[in-house]
């Protein structure tokens, strides 16, 4: 037992699977996006968005804020979804999403989109991205923190690595990475595409601070988050084991379901189960 | 004999004084700040300067955070690097983004002219003008890059800044004034216009005093900006030579050459000779030497100008259509 509240822990696990049902609709309604990886970090997005992060939604650009960075972009579906609720933009918009005219692009745009701290699409950027902020956060006397959420895919760019190396050499102990450990990329399972395999130990070699937890388990991923915080000389990765496509039997640990849309009875069994479980 | 003053150390050291003045300036190199002259500024403010060894995709994305955070980052490598192996950090997080990053591209053009093809940067023009929200500067002397470093500083958005290693003829005073977006004109003339950017400006001067003894008026421009481009000053020395000739350290694809034909194209068609880089990898060798091989010697630009001013005298695209 930890030191949240059940209430919380529940409310949060309770929104979490709202917020996937609503990137459902929307995928399904533009019959083109990424449900896998959605899914897969639902608890860590609202975990980060609805109680961890400094923010205001009625000020996205206040310089004190907490800032975000979905690194792994094709997630774009879940992040609007959360910000759509927690109040930067009206949650009607979400409709719009991959339409002509939106302000919801198929990847995050940063000059569109209200909340949106980072464009993103292609992979590999958030880490240094992150070491930018975090550096210049160091440089201006603020306090604010930087997370960064990475694919797991994403982490066979090289890039990623260069990134890693700037925030151990600055000890960005402002830093935070979540890698969203789901085992699946777009072509297949991760270790059979491109082993990553013993992340833990590359994070550690690459001096950072690892925690490992159960991506889909609000008190851990709310735990792992206070825990990055009490680091002082390093950034840290917490490594979430998830399942993409998690809360739809058929979905689950399916490749294929990286970045396809359902049809009209694939989407009315996923909506089944994914209320059912409520 | 011209004057002839490093353009990198120059750099280096308007980019420490500036920092002086200016507390936002952060420095990114890769590894190679005793070649881009960043150690001035390294040695100045430590705390203010970034090595990323070599990683130079990383250290665009971490100048593009720092600007995210407020800051101008200066991110400096060689042009060939942050053109191609950083374009795609460039395109997403720089261009498409609108992050307000300075891209201070080392080493252009021939100059590294030794190391050979790998070393020389030659499309970087090309790629970067085809960007949207990248504004394009080449500088041309020493007296320019120490001018430009806080232009560029206070320029609202993303810049890339093309420099030379080599030591370049002076063509400007402490007079010259520098407006991004701006051309200049550095001689009049009515017969030709020779258009030139960064350092084949100074050949371009050269070129204009061959004539002015066999009493062909050339006039003499340079665009330090080739995105926004002076237009007006374009299409204007197009109505009033009738004929062009551009000059760059570059391929005649998409440069300079590129940038004025698309403009006088639809504008005001004249013949237009565009002096650069054929389409071919280039070789080691001593750099004038080298330019002059591959085709950027100021007899090039005296031939390109006699067969454009020849194209018009025959009548060939005249009349620009204008009022």
């Amino acid at each position: 037992m930890g030191y949240h509240s059940e209430q919380l822990v529940c409310e949060l696990s309770t929104n979490a699977q709202q917020f996937r049902i609503q990137v459902l609709d929307m995928v399904f309604n533009a019959q083109s996006g990424h449900l896998g990886g959605s899914f897969s970090a639902a608890e860590i997005l609202t975990c980060l968005y609805f109680h961890h992060l400094r923010i205001d939604p009625s000020r996205p650009d206040w310089p004190e804020r907490d800032r975000f960075i979905l690194s792994k972009g094709h997630a774009a579906p879940l992040l609007y979804v959360v910000l759509a609720h927690r109040g930067f933009f009206p949650v009607a918009e979400l409709a719009t999403f991959r339409q002509l005219d939106s302000r919801l692009q198929g990847h995050p745009d940063r000059l569109k989109t209200p909340g949106v701290e980072m464009t993103a699409g292609f992979l590999g950027h958030g880490i240094s991205i992150g070491v930018g902020v975090a550096l210049a956060a160091r440089l201006n006397g603020m306090d604010y923190r930087t997370y960064v959420l990475l694919g797991d895919g994403e982490i066979q760019a090289g890039v990623i690595w260069e990134g890693a190396m700037e925030a151990a050499k600055y000890r960005l102990s402002n830093l935070t990475a979540i890698l969203d450990y789901n085992d699946v990329q777009l072509d297949g399972p991760v270790r059979e595409i491109m082993p990553i395999a013993p992340v833990i130990d590359k994070w550690r070699a690459f001096n950072w601070a690892v925690m490992e937890i159960n991506g889909h388990n609000v008190r851990q991923v709310l735990e792992a988050l206070d825990g990055a915080m009490d680091v002082h000389d390093r950034p840290t990765v917490i490594v979430a084991h998830t399942t993409k496509g998690k809360g739809v039997s058929f979905m689950e640990n399916q490749s294929r379901w990286h970045g396809r849309a359902p049809n009209d009875e694939e989407y009315a069994q996923a909506l089944a189960e994914l209320k059912g479980a409520m | 004999m011209t004057e002839k003053l490093s353009m990198r150390i120059a750099y280096g050291q308007a980019l420490a004084d500036y920092g002086e003045i200016n507390p936002d300036v952060v420095v990114l190199d890769a590894d190679v700040s005793a070649s881009t002259q960043t150690h001035y500024f390294a040695a100045r403010f430590p705390d203010r300067f970034f090595n990323v060894g070599v990683a130079e995709a990383g250290m665009v994305d971490v100048a593009v955070g720092f600007a995210l955070g407020g800051k101008i980052p200066f991110a400096n490598t060689f042009a060939s690097l942050i053109s191609l192996r950083a374009a795609e950090q460039v395109r997403t997080c720089v261009a498409y983004a609108r992050t307000n990053v300075k891209l201070a591209a080392a080493y252009s053009g021939l100059s590294d002219s030794k190391d050979g093809p790998t070393h020389h940067s030659v499309f970087d023009l090309a790629v970067m003008r085809a960007m949207p929200n990248i504004t394009v500067v080449v500088v041309a002397d020493a007296t320019e890059a120490r001018k430009l470093v806080p232009a560029v500083a206070e320029y609202d958005g993303p810049v890339y800044l093309r420099l030379s290693r080599a030591e370049v003829p002076v063509i400007f005073d402490d007079d010259h004034v520098v407006k991004i977006g701006q051309g200049v004109t550095l001689r009049e003339g009515k017969d030709v216009t020779l258009i030139g950017t960064g350092i084949m400006v100074g050949r371009c001067l050269e070129a204009g005093n061959l004539f002015a003894d066999e009493g062909i008026q050339a006039r003499v421009l340079e665009l330090h900006t080739l995105k926004p481009l002076d237009e007006a000053l374009i299409v204007q020395a197009a109505e009033e030579t009738g004929a062009i000739v551009t000059a760059e350290e570059h391929t005649i694809i998409g440069g300079l050459g590129g940038a004025v034909a698309e403009v006088l194209s639809t504008r005001c068609p004249v013949p237009i000779m565009r002096v650069g880089i054929p389409d071919t990898f280039t070789e080691s060798g001593p750099y004038e030497p080298l330019l002059d091989r591959y085709g950027m010697g100021v007899t090039d630009i005296v031939t390109a100008a006699r067969q454009a001013i020849a194209c018009k005298s025959r009548g060939i695209l005249r009349d620009c259509g204008q009022a």
